[in-house]
């Protein structure tokens, strides 16, 4: 059974339709990748799953159960947790402490919080900065810090909102290192993403999204030869480069 | 020289008291960023509590303060849950205006119900007291109401900063949403907050009937000072508004002694003005 079902989700700004009858589903343990052009619509059906947007249409399912306009915390607490694309981390708080109020969500004993959140910290490559204030860590350590806050709620569905934008190609390594070893542990994971490189590899499915549509939705081999997803988001000269068989993006 | 220590520690004990009201109100815009203009009105409501528990069932102030600090706290959360609430997300003027106005009816159905006239409770347990420890001498009251007020703040400190809640406070405190998504109910996180800033304040007014008149315009006064030291002591940290409470008692004692009583608050306001003008953002504010 799917961990996640998207079921005819439609979000209205005025009159403007940021999601048009979105359906899809998560399989428990697998790698979404929901990919799509600028203003395509992703990170607000993230708000609409997450619980931050209530949407006008539709039902989003987690786990079996209905969970469309429940509150973020509810949300969260039943397992389905966010990372958001602009980094908001505590930036008060040292690193350590950012993850720990993400710990506290499933124990209240103090050891226990910390131990969980130093396991965080292992996991996502910040132990280094584990006494850092958040405000100071440069963008890749900022945005693993926001999966090592989310990772410390103890999630079965994580949904990553561009963790790799911006990144330097050994950010990029370093992050999916740490998506793969988050599906190794068990968590499903879904990941807005705009690398093409990033997500391609290690997705086990991609939905597209364009103008608030969804207009595929496959595994990765198909999708970079779907001819609407060419057309539509990776242009035709992308297209062009992937048919000659070579792979995207500047690298040799 | 003993004249000064005792002008001193007559400013120390009760600068405690207005360190208890300011944490209260520092609380609240620490949290929610919401200054509570009715902030002196609640201290005014926790004093008749006090007074007519005393009156009607002759329960020294002593007892009542428990009483005044859980009622205030109800207030507190009843603030937020029919006012505040409906001004999250709107221009920071809205929940300003609103609490503004709470801070009028308040003191207008006192007026009203309990007339302007001055109630003093008399025969406390309390009331003209006195020690005596090397040459100082300490009114019971006052020192009661510095004990109470240092034991209430010192507790509130730490609940922020030492316990799961208070992360979740803070948690909330710098980035509502995300602390959503971290699973933190920050709706409840108000309205105890809301709640606890209240109690601070409604224990400092649940003791004062031992040694001070309540009538309608007394919280004015405590309200402004309590603005004083959250302003003073940088807006949201709760040490800077402790440490600013005792500047402002013994600012005002040694002033109100020394030059001459009516000087008093020309003291406070002028210190209040070098500072905010030497650090603009308080003294913890950076």
């Amino acid at each position: 059974m799917a961990l996640l079902e998207v079921r005819e989700v439609t979000k209205k700004f005025g009159q403007l339709v940021a999601n048009d009858r979105i359906s899809f589903s998560v399989e428990e343990g697998s790698i979404v990748g929901l990919i799509g052009p600028n203003g395509a619509g992703k990170t607000t059906l993230f708000n609409c799953i997450s619980g931050l947007f209530k949407p006008e249409g539709g039902q989003v399912v987690f786990d079996g159960k209905d969970i469309t306009g429940e509150p973020p915390y509810r949300i969260a607490r039943m397992g389905a947790v966010r990372t958001f694309q602009v980094v908001r981390p505590l930036k008060d708080m040292s690193v350590l402490e950012n993850v720990l109020v993400g710990a506290f969500l499933r124990t209240s004993d103090r050891g226990e919080a910390l131990t969980r959140a130093e396991e965080c910290l292992r996991l996502c490559n910040l132990t280094a900065y584990r006494d850092r204030m958040a405000g100071d860590l440069p963008i890749g350590g900022k945005k693993r810090l926001e999966m090592a806050r989310a990772l410390a709620t103890g999630p079965r569905l994580l949904m990553l909102d561009e963790v790799m934008a911006g990144l330097n190609t050994t950010e990029l390594k370093a992050a999916l290192d740490v998506i793969l070893r988050l599906r190794d542990s068990g968590i499903t994971l879904m990941v807005v993403e705009h690398v093409m490189e990033g997500i391609m590899p290690i997705a086990d499915k991609v939905v597209v999204l364009d103008g608030g549509t969804k207009i595929a939705e496959d595994i990765p081999a198909r999708i970079v030869r779907d001819e609407r997803v060419i057309e539509a988001y990776l242009g035709a000269k992308y297209g062009r480069r992937l048919k000659n068989g070579t792979q995207g993006g500047s690298r040799d | 020289m003993e004249t000064f220590a005792q002008v001193v520690l007559d400013g120390l004990l009760s600068g405690m008291v207005y360190a208890l009201v300011a944490a209260g109100l520092c609380l609240i815009w620490g949290v929610m960023d919401v200054i509570n203009f009715a902030h002196g009105e609640y201290l005014m409501i926790a004093m008749y509590v006090s007074y007519w528990l005393g009156f009607l069932a002759n329960i020294d102030p002593v007892v009542s303060v428990i009483a005044a600090g859980v009622f205030i706290f109800i207030i507190g959360a009843l603030t937020y849950l029919l006012i505040i609430r409906y001004t999250v997300g709107k221009p920071p003027l809205a929940a300003l205006l609103a609490t503004f106005g709470l801070a009028m009816f308040l003191k207008n159905l006192c007026l009203n119900r309990f007339s302007p006239n001055f109630l003093i409770l008399s025969d406390t347990w309390l009331g003209g007291k006195t020690f005596q420890l090397g040459g100082l001498i300490f009114p019971a009251p006052q020192l009661a109401a510095a004990a109470l007020a240092l034991i209430v703040v010192g507790l509130v400190y730490l609940l922020i900063n030492s316990t799961r809640f208070g992360w979740a406070v803070q948690a909330t405190a710098m980035d509502r949403e995300a602390a959503e998504l971290m699973g933190i109910d920050t709706e409840r996180i108000y309205i105890l907050i809301f709640g606890i800033g209240g109690a601070c304040v409604g224990i400092a007014g649940g003791i004062m009937p031992s040694y001070l008149a309540v009538h309608p315009e007394v919280g004015s006064l405590f309200g402004l000072i309590a603005f004083v030291c959250v302003a003073m002591g940088g807006f949201g940290s709760i040490p800077g508004a402790f440490l600013a409470g005792l500047l402002v008692g013994v600012a005002e004692a040694l002033a109100g002694f020394y030059i001459a009583p009516v000087f008093k608050y020309i003291a406070v306001f002028g210190l209040y003005l070098a500072v905010v003008f030497l650090r603009p953002k308080g003294i913890f504010g950076w």
